[in-house]
């Protein structure tokens, strides 16, 4: 039977997606506007042209960074 | 003011030679108003996770924009060179460009830089096509290491980072000025204007600073007194000083006095 849902983590948070959900899936619920955001899956870096295709799965670690004050 | 003076910071030219830190202001609007009153044309900037449950409607880059703004985001908070370089590939990811401020901190309390894991986090970022301001301590040795490696700019501390203690080893910056080919940057431990006019007069080539700004009772009117000290500073170096001696010279004529 086809899975229905992946279960990952984003900044630590336990996330339960759509199977076959992708990374520009999973920025668009996050609803984070027009900010400048990196996206890494697994440790490697998921280039903005390539969200759409990247397909995520079962146990992926994602990171997401912005910018924040810093010195 | 006429001085033809520019700052160039890989290979592009500043008017200010403040740069300044946009961490711990009270607001988004207190960073822009302070980053403004300090002239600041270089801003710093942290690379962290986003709050997923609760991003916020703003974001910092909302007040700084990076058409007014060089922004510049650090490896605050990283203790491994392997940390630093990801991080940097993150910032360059999120698209505000290729300078990075290299820091790879070796002791929580001081906050003083690792420097060997500085030395391996440059050489991996500048082979990666980064253009890299390295903080590293007032140590001529490192300082000429870190240039050789290819750095853009090397960033001695003044003290340690929040500290205000100014700077505890003038002497030290002097070889490095002395000795640098790249830009010499004091990064950490001004705590008020006289420190970054002591730091311009010894011939740096600009202060990068936060907490003596955001830190100050009222941010703003320090942005503008280090943005003085800073232009006094950097005057008072390229007029060339008197040498100072222990006695006296009389400023006015000797003769001519009536009798």
């Amino acid at each position: 039977m086809m899975q229905v849902t992946v279960q990952v983590t984003v900044n630590d948070e336990p996330k339960r997606l759509p199977a076959g959900a992708t990374v520009a899936d999973l920025v668009a619920t996050l609803a984070l506007g027009p900010r400048r955001v990196a996206v890494e899956v697994n440790r490697e870096i998921v280039t903005r042209a390539t969200y759409a295709a990247t397909v995520l799965h079962d146990g992926d670690t994602i990171e997401i960074i912005h910018f924040v004050g810093g010195g | 003011m006429a001085l033809d003076d520019p700052f160039i910071l890989a290979g592009k030219t500043y008017r200010s030679r403040l740069i300044t830190g946009s961490g711990k202001y009270r607001s988004f609007e207190e960073t822009r108003r302070a980053t403004d009153a300090a002239g600041a044309e270089i801003v710093t900037v942290a690379v962290r996770r986003v709050n997923i449950t609760d991003p916020g409607k703003e974001n910092l880059l909302d007040h700084l924009p990076l058409d007014k703004f060089t922004i510049l985001p650090n490896t605050a908070g990283c203790y491994t060179a392997d940390d630093a370089v990801r991080t940097c590939r993150l910032a360059r990811e999120a698209g505000v460009g290729t300078l990075v401020k290299l820091e790879v901190i070796g002791d929580e309390k001081t906050l003083f830089p690792d420097v060997t894991a500085t030395i391996e986090a440059a050489k991996i970022l500048v082979k990666d096509g980064f253009q890299v301001l390295p903080y590293v301590t007032d140590d001529p040795v490192a300082c000429k290491k870190l240039e050789d490696i290819g750095c853009a700019a090397v960033m001695p501390l003044a003290a340690p980072i929040g500290s205000g203690l100014g700077i505890r080893n003038p002497y030290n910056l002097r070889i490095i000025i002395e000795q640098s080919h790249v830009p010499v940057i004091v990064d950490a431990g001004v705590g008020t204007a006289s420190h970054a006019a002591e730091a311009m007069e010894l011939g740096c080539d600009a202060i990068l600073m936060n907490t003596a700004i955001a830190g100050a009772k009222d941010p703003i009117l320090m942005a503008q007194a280090m943005r003085g000290a800073v232009e006094a500073g950097r005057w008072a170096f390229l007029a060339g000083r008197i040498p100072a001696k222990l006695y006296a010279t009389a400023s006015s004529p000797l003769d001519g006095l009536i009798r």
